[in-house]
C-alpha cells in the first residue's frame, strides 16, 4: 500500500476530493463527517490518510507518506532542501495564494525592496531597534530578504491576524499570504511592487524519502496515468 | 554531521591552547547559552539561519554560541586591561539549512588581542601566532583588508548619504554592486520613484497613518530622495577604480604595489595602504614569508563576522573541499557596538582543531 495524505477539512479538502473525483478516483470518509478514517476508491493499493495541511510537508519529508496534497508555500517553508526530498507531481490549480511583503499605504516613499531597505536603516537609527516584519513564514521571508539585500529588519512571529499587527504597533510591516489583497487594503496596507515571495497553490507531491516497493511504484504509475498528470 | 570530540581532537585543542598561552594569552571561558537579543541586534535576522535558537520561559530566547567573539569582547570591555590577550577553547554550534555535510558542532581554539597602540604590529602578531601553531601542516595563507574598501568609499566624490548606504552594504557584495550602479546612473530608477518625486503633494490619497513609522519619517525620506535625485552621478572612473580594487588577486607584495598605484587616484586609501605595508613589514619581521601570501581584494566580505580591517585564512592546499583550518581578522567596529560607544582595537583568529588534524593527515 502507498499512503496518500490529504487535508482533513475545509475548502482545501473539498477541492482536493473534487479534483481526484473528476479524474475517476473517489476519496471519501469511512464513516460520519467527524470521522478521520478515509478510503480511496477506483484504484487498488492506495491508502488515504486525512491530516492537517500543515503537517503534510513534514510527513512527506520524513517518508511516512508516499504522496500528499498541500500548498507549495508550506512545503517551501517547512522542508529545507525540499527539492532533494520531494517531487512535485502536479500543481492542482486551486488554493492559490501569494506570499507577499506589505507595508502601510501611508509609506508613500516605499514601493520596492530597495525602498524598504533604506527605510529600515533610517528607522533603526531613529527608534533604536530593527524594523519589525510580522510573519509566520520565517524561512521563506528571511531567504527572500537576504537574496535582495534588505538589512536592519527583524522578523516577529505572527500565527494569525497578521494584517492587524501594524495597526497594533507590534510590527512595522508584514509578510503574509493573500489571494485578493482585500484584507491587506482594508488594514491600510499595500504590496511592494517587487514584494512577491512565492506564488502558492495546492500541489500533489511525491516523497523521495518514503519506502517505494515495486508494488508501490506500480500503483503510482497507475495513479499518475489515471490522473493524467505525467 | 555531528561528531563528538575524540581524544585526538581534545589533545590537539589542548596543544593549541598551550601554544596560545605561551604567546601570553590568558585563558577565558564563555557560556554556551548566550542571550539571543545581543546576537540578533548585532548580526540581524540572518544569524537565525546560522545559529541554534532555543527558549526559556523566564529568560526568553537564547542561542547556542555560534562563536566566542561576542562573549569575549563583552568580557574584555568590562575588564578594560590594555593590551590584553585571551585564549579560549570549546564547542561552537552552527545550524545548517543548506548542506547536511557541513559540521553543526565543532571545537574552536582562539587567540584574541585587544588594545595596543600599533595595529599593524597587532595584526602581524595574531597572524604569526595562529600560523605558528599550525606550522608543519603546509597550509597556505590568504589575506585581505576590508579597511581598504571602507576608506575608498569614504573618499568617493559623492553625497554622505550615498557613502553611508554603500558602507552599510560592504558585507553584501551584490547589494553593494547594485547601489554603486544606481549611484552611477546605470541602474534604472523605479517608475514609482519618478512618479513620487513628480507629485505636488505626495501624501494625496495616501492611506491612514498607522504604525510606528511616522509621517515625519516618510517626509524625511522623500527629502533624502529629492537630494539624491539632484546629486550628480558617481563618476565611471571612481566606480571602475573600486571594481579594480576588489578584483585584486595576487601575491601580497604585488597586490601592495597595485594598491599603491590605485591610491594615486583614490587618495583616501593612502593611510589604509600604508597600514597594509606596515603590516606586511611586521609580518616579515616575525618570519612570515609574505611573498607566499595570496591577497584577495574581496576577502572577508561575505563572512558572518563583520571584520573591518585585516582579514586572513589558512587553508589546506589541495583540499578545496575543506573549510579554512584557521580564520581571523580585525573587528574594531564590533567592539564599538558592544561597548556602547566605547571602542577598543581588536584582532583575533580561531583554529578548528578537527580540520588541523585532517590537514595533518591525523584523521
Amino acid at each position: 500500500m502507498i499512503r496518500l495524505g490529504v487535508p482533513s477539512k475545509g475548502r482545501l479538502m473539498d477541492k482536493t476530493v473534487a479534483w481526484f473525483g473528476e479524474r475517476g478516483i473517489g476519496l471519501r470518509r469511512a464513516g460520519s463527517e467527524r470521522d478521520y478514517a478515509a478510503v480511496a476508491e477506483g484504484i487498488d493499493g492506495l491508502e488515504l490518510i486525512l491530516l492537517s495541511a500543515g503537517e503534510i510537508p513534514r510527513e512527506l519529508a520524513a517518508g511516512r507518506l508516499h504522496l500528499g496534497v498541500t500548498g507549495s508555500d508550506l512545503v517551501h517553508e517547512k522542508v529545507p532542501l525540499w527539492e532533494l526530498r520531494l517531487t512535485e507531481l502536479a500543481p492542482m490549480g486551486f488554493g492559490r495564494a501569494d506570499l507577499v511583503v506589505a507595508v502601510p499605504q501611508a509609506w508613500v516613499d516605499v514601493d520596492t525592496l530597495d525602498d524598504l531597505d533604506a527605510a529600515a536603516a533610517a528607522f533603526r537609527h531613529r527608534h533604536g531597534h530593527r524594523l519589525r516584519i510580522a510573519t509566520k513564514y520565517h524561512r521563506l521571508v528571511r531567504e527572500f530578504l537576504r537574496e535582495h539585500g534588505v538589512a536592519d529588519y527583524a522578523l516577529v512571529d505572527s500565527q494569525g491576524a497578521t494584517e492587524g499587527t501594524v495597526g497594533a504597533e507590534t510590527a512595522e510591516a508584514i509578510a503574509d499570504i493573500t489571494s485578493t489583497g482585500e484584507t491587506l487594503r482594508a488594514n491600510g496596507l499595500k504590496i511592494l511592487a517587487d514584494g512577491m515571495i512565492h506564488s502558492s497553490q495546492a500541489t500533489l507531491w511525491q516523497s523521495r524519502t518514503a519506502d517505494w516497493t515495486d508494488e508501490g511504484r506500480r500503483t503510482l504509475k497507475e495513479l499518475v496515468t489515471r490522473l493524467g498528470v505525467q | 554531521m555531528t561528531a563528538a570530540p575524540t581524544p585526538d581532537l581534545r589533545a590537539e585543542a589542548a596543544r593549541l591552547s598551550v601554544h596560545f598561552r605561551a604567546a601570553g594569552a590568558q585563558p577565558v571561558e564563555a557560556a554556551i547559552l548566550q542571550p539571543a537579543d545581543v546576537l540578533l541586534d548585532l548580526y540581524g535576522e540572518d544569524i537565525r539561519a546560522r545559529a541554534y535558537v532555543t527558549a526559556d520561559p523566564l529568560r526568553g530566547e537564547m542561542m547556542l554560541r555560534p562563536d566566542f567573539t561576542v562573549p569575549v569582547v563583552q568580557m574584555h570591555m568590562e575588564s578594560g586591561a590594555d593590551p590584553a590577550r585571551y585564549t579560549y577553547a570549546g564547542e561552537v554550534f552552527r545550524r545548517q539549512e543548506v548542506d547536511e555535510a557541513r559540521a553543526n558542532e565543532y571545537v574552536q581554539v582562539g587567540f584574541e588581542l585587544f588594545g595596543g597602540d600599533d595595529p599593524a604590529e597587532a595584526d602581524a602578531e595574531v597572524f604569526a601566532t595562529v600560523a605558528g601553531a599550525l606550522s608543519g601542516l603546509g597550509l597556505t595563507g590568504a589575506i585581505g583588508d576590508v579597511g581598504l574598501l571602507i576608506a575608498a568609499v569614504r573618499g568617493l566624490r559623492t553625497t554622505e548619504a550615498r557613502k553611508a548606504a554603500l558602507l552599510r552594504h560592504i558585507w553584501r557584495p551584490r547589494r553593494f554592486r547594485a547601489l554603486l550602479d544606481r549611484f552611477g546612473g546605470r541602474g534604472a530608477v523605479p517608475p514609482s520613484r519618478v512618479r513620487l518625486l513628480g507629485l505636488g503633494d505626495p501624501f494625496d490619497g495616501a492611506g491612514p497613518d498607522i504604525g510606528k513609522r511616522s509621517r515625519a519619517e516618510v517626509e524625511a525620506r522623500i527629502a533624502a530622495l529629492r537630494e539624491d535625485a539632484a546629486a550628480p552621478p558617481l563618476s565611471d572612473e571612481e566606480r571602475a577604480l573600486l571594481d579594480e580594487m576588489v578584483a585584486i588577486r595576487a601575491p601580497a607584495p604585488d597586490a601592495l604595489s597595485h594598491l599603491r598605484d590605485l591610491a594615486v587616484d583614490l587618495p583616501a586609501t593612502r593611510p589604509a595602504v600604508a597600514r597594509m605595508a606596515a603590516r606586511l613589514d611586521a609580518m616579515a619581521r616575525r618570519g612570515i614569508d609574505v611573498g607566499t601570501l595570496q591577497f584577495e581584494g574581496s576577502y572577508g566580505r561575505t563572512a558572518l563576522e563583520y571584520y573591518d580591517g585585516f582579514v586572513f585564512g589558512l587553508v589546506a592546499e589541495g583540499r578545496p573541499e575543506l573549510p579554512p583550518v584557521a580564520t581571523g581578522g580585525r573587528y574594531d567596529a564590533l567592539t564599538k557596538v558592544l561597548g556602547q560607544g566605547r571602542s577598543v582595537p581588536a584582532v583575533g583568529g580561531v583554529i578548528r582543531p578537527d580540520l588541523a588534524l585532517v590537514a595533518g593527515g591525523g584523521a
